[in-house]
């Protein structure tokens, strides 16, 4: 099939108006969250339905042509980059909330509604907790593929932990119901393999998620140490005295200031560290946990605590922290972000070890930490204009992954490994693990044409198609090669 | 595993075999037994993590954890003792902290398993939070070991409530009993455990709470049952109480039988209990329920329990009844998953070949054969 007859396929199926074609409005695709990449596919596909999606990803089957499925656009890992000269398919249509059903804290709905407006749809009595930062805009479809937390991972879990079931077509146009409404359904833990496979696997075309009572009470209070050891030392006894918080977070001094810069929220910018707890749960359980929170925070030397009155208040502290990335702008003109984990115990040995690698660079180093889960968000900032500093900063980029991976961590806690962080995946995962992850996409697209060239280091192929040998679409895309 | 992939050479992964659920089917070649993987390779008390070979029996690893006052929060019903922490993962078992703190497949972050082709591979990591690579952690929950063999997990460990209170009502008539759960399912409370009893035309419902404040906690759900018509009582020392749920989802002389449905689907699942005759434990805000058949024993005992399990699949239509406890001649007679089919049974195939490609790996017990 040639390329005109693929469009005027994927014309026919979604209608003229939602095929992009004209190479400026395709720019609008060309990068995801993460503009450092950009490719350009070779048309914009815009399905209503999830029979469309199906009747799509078949053409681009028949075809032999790999697509790569978008949801809003605002993942940091450049997972939805498109394939160039491959399709795009972009879910931001299906916004359809397909059923509420609040008696079994269920809710179904199509993969381009936002996380925001899930939890909008059943409160204020009830909420769907995994709440990353981009939550306003981001899909839900978006989550599935990232596996996303949020700020409140730490005690409710991941997008993993709320979705029961999934409606997903395979690269083959395969439509297949995984999982349910129910849970335990007998068979392999399917919905759990597709979440976080970063649309290599399939594209999620209905998802069923499991919506929670909201909290009788939430308690916020902002902490101020001296340095970052007070405040992780403080961590690690509110954790060790049996609290989980809702959420704990931490900044530096130099993300204290950015934030303080960007929102007026109040933090004192010459503070070395800056602590946030929330509590949420009943009344009683709240303000006796509260008081213990207080209590470790003064033992451990806080300069100050401020405590949120009201909702307002709340908001304002947590302003500042979500400002954080954006915040970078006020003190630097360029950052990298770096989305590593670490077990939590190693703080002051990682941030030591940062303190060195900054100095030995020459390069500034801000810390945001979601300190209850190790997740660690170190910015590498940086001034692009200058000679060789952008490719300083990837280096020290690099070097950061590999003192948390060391420590005993993760390369990517919410972010997703997509194109950014491939070039680490070998220093978690050996050749027999990277061997393991393969057999399970080859399970689910031995076709390789679900997103190529994304998570693993060096993409291969299935095996071999029976009969002459011809290059396959992937291969001459330059995505991957064959073993 | 390599030799057995290399020579054709049947295997099943064995714990203590407390749990022989699953298709019968022919006895493999060999039993590869995990007791001598019995090590808790690391405690990390201050990460809440732990990494643990398949072979501990999981009261031992609970009762390290405890020391340090953690959890994992995984209580299965433990044959006296005896289960190990591989065989309730890869059989996905679980128990009424379920509630509050999810299943297996929520706890285990990462696993290292041995395939039928001689590979060792590793998933996930021993950080709560990781999205590197594909969750195949996920996948080998609840696999039944026919993808291979798990020798090394990590696990998030929780804080060891310090204390707990339990609010009880009693009804006998299933829909009040199942407003009365939905009530405290739906409350602004934090349940650590929320399960139904139901045997002989009465029950109660049973909501424990843990934290800080387990007391408090306790009288408002006390309160929500009463309001939803229940009459109820507050039980302070409550092991026991609990012991009984768990001690419920498994029998050794009758038939048990998973019931995988929804919350509102409770009234239907007690009054099918009542026709069939049997007793039930379920998690009243999970939908799942653990039914005990008990009829004749010997050869009309089969026939009877055939009959007596498709009749709780007709009235539970379409929620999926998989059978656990069951004496083999039974299980040899029924389909014991109440299987899926299509699609997402030839995907699960197709995950089969690729991870057993010889399809040595406890073959038959699994859905659909596998």
């Amino acid at each position: 099939m040639s390329s005109e007859d693929l469009i005027g396929r994927l014309k026919d199926i979604v209608g003229d108006e939602h095929v992009v074609t004209h190479p400026d409005a395709l720019r609008t695709y060309e990068s995801d969250g993460l503009t450092f990449y950009r490719a350009m596919p070779r048309a914009v596909a815009l399905p209503a339905t999830a029979d469309e999606v199906q009747k799509v990803v078949r053409a681009c089957f028949e075809a032999k042509v790999p697509w790569v499925a978008r949801g809003s656009g605002t993942g940091l890992s450049g997972g939805a980059l498109p394939v160039e000269e491959g399709i795009l398919i972009a879910l931001t249509r299906m916004r359809a909330v397909l059923d509420i059903d609040l008696a079994n804290q269920r809710m179904v709905v199509e993969p381009g509604v936002t996380n925001a407006d899930i939890s909008k749809a059943v409160g204020p009595d009830h909420f769907y907790p995994p709440d990353p930062s981009s939550q306003i805009v981001c899909s839900i479809g978006g989550n599935i593929s990232e596996n996303s937390g949020g700020a409140h991972c730490f005690k409710y879990g991941f997008t993993t932990n709320y979705v029961t079931g999934l409606e997903v077509v395979l690269s083959d146009g395969t439509m297949v119901t995984l999982g349910g409404k129910e849970l335990d359904r007998p068979g392999y833990d399917l919905v759990g393999a597709f979440i976080g496979s970063e649309g290599t696997l399939g594209i999620a075309t209905k998802i069923i998620v499991r919506i929670v009572p909201s909290p009788e009470d939430v308690r916020t209070l902002v902490a101020y140490f001296e340095d970052m050891q007070h405040a992780g030392q403080t961590v690690s006894d509110i954790v060790a005295a049996g609290v989980v918080p809702a959420a704990i977070e931490m900044m530096d001094n130099l993300s204290v200031r950015a934030c303080e810069e960007a929102t007026h929220a109040g933090y004192p910018v010459d503070t070395g560290a800056a602590l946030i707890v929330e509590l949420d749960g009943s009344e009683a359980e709240c303000k006796t946990r509260f008081e213990d929170v207080m209590e470790l925070c003064k033992r451990n030397d806080a300069t100050d605590i401020r405590t949120a009155g009201d909702d307002a208040e709340r908001q304002l502290i947590w302003k500042a922290r979500k400002a954080a990335f954006a915040a970078m702008g006020r003190i630097a003109h360029d950052y990298y972000v770096q989305d590593s984990v670490i077990p939590r115990t190693k703080l002051a040995e990682v941030l030591n070890r940062l303190d060195d690698l900054s100095d030995e660079y020459g390069l500034r180093i801000a810390n945001v930490f979601h300190a209850g889960d190790g997740n660690l968000h170190p910015l590498v900032l940086y001034d692009g204009r200058n000679e060789g500093e952008a490719e300083r900063a990837e280096e020290l980029s690099g070097e950061i992954v590999k003192v948390c991976v060391d420590a005993g961590g993760s390369i990517t806690g919410e972010h997703g490994v997509g194109v950014d962080k491939k070039k680490y995946m070998p220093s978690m995962f050996s050749e027999p693990d990277l061997d393991a992850f393969q057999r399970l996409r080859c399970a689910f697209d031995p076709s390789g044409y679900a997103n190529p060239g994304k998570v693993m280091p060096t993409p291969r192929l299935c095996g071999e198609v029976p009969g002459p040998y011809r290059r396959h679409p992937v291969e001459k895309a330059g995505l991957a090669e064959r073993f | 595993m390599g030799a057995c992939g290399r020579d054709r050479t049947t295997l099943r992964p064995c714990g203590h075999g407390t749990k022989a659920w699953g298709r019968a089917g022919d006895d493999p070649d060999l039993e590869i037994g995990t007791d001598k993987l019995d090590s808790l390779i690391e405690h990390n008390a201050g990460d809440f993590t732990a990494v643990l070979q398949p072979g501990i029996p999981l009261a031992a690893a609970q009762a390290v954890f405890a020391e340090s006052d953690q959890m994992l929060a995984l209580d299965p019903p433990l044959a006296g003792e005896r289960a190990t922490v591989g065989g309730v993962v890869a059989s996905g078992d679980s128990g009424p902290l379920r509630h509050n703190f999810k299943s297996a497949r929520d706890l285990v972050l990462g696993v290292k398993v041995a395939l039928s082709d001689g590979i060792v591979a590793t998933a996930g990591s021993r950080v709560i939070k990781n999205v590197a690579g594909y969750d195949l952690a996920k996948l080998y929950t609840g696999s039944f070991g026919t993808l291979g063999l798990i020798v090394e997990m990590t696990v998030r460990l929780h804080p060891r409530p310090p204390g707990s209170a339990t609010a009880v009502g009693h009804a006998s008539d299933p829909e009040a009993l199942a407003a009365a759960a939905s009530a405290v399912a739906h409350a602004r409370l934090e349940s650590n455990s929320l399960d139904v009893f139901w045997g002989d035309g009465a029950g109660r419902l049973l909501a424990r709470y843990g934290g800080a404040e387990p007391g408090l906690q306790a009288e408002a759900a006390l309160r929500v049952m009463e309001d939803s018509g229940v009459e109820a009582e507050l039980i302070e020392a409550d092991a026991e109480l609990w012991e009984r749920q768990r001690n419920g989802q498994r029998s050794t002389e009758g038939v048990v039988v998973k019931v995988s449905a929804l919350p509102a689907a409770l009234p239907a699942v007690l009054r099918a209990v009542d026709e069939a005759g049997g007793t039930v434990v379920g998690r009243a805000g999970m939908g799942l329920s653990w039914i005990t058949l008990s009829g004749p024993a010997g050869e009309g005992g089969t026939d009877w329990a055939v009959g007596a399990i498709d009749g709780l699949r007709h009235r539970l239509d379409p929620y999926v009844c998989t059978v656990l406890d069951a004496p083999a001649e039974l299980r040899a007679e029924i389909d014991v998953w109440g299987e899926p089919e299509g699609p997402a049974l030839d995907l699960m195939r197709r995950v089969k070949e690729r991870f057993d490609p010889h399809n040595v790996c406890n073959p038959g017990v699994f859905v659909g054969g596998i």
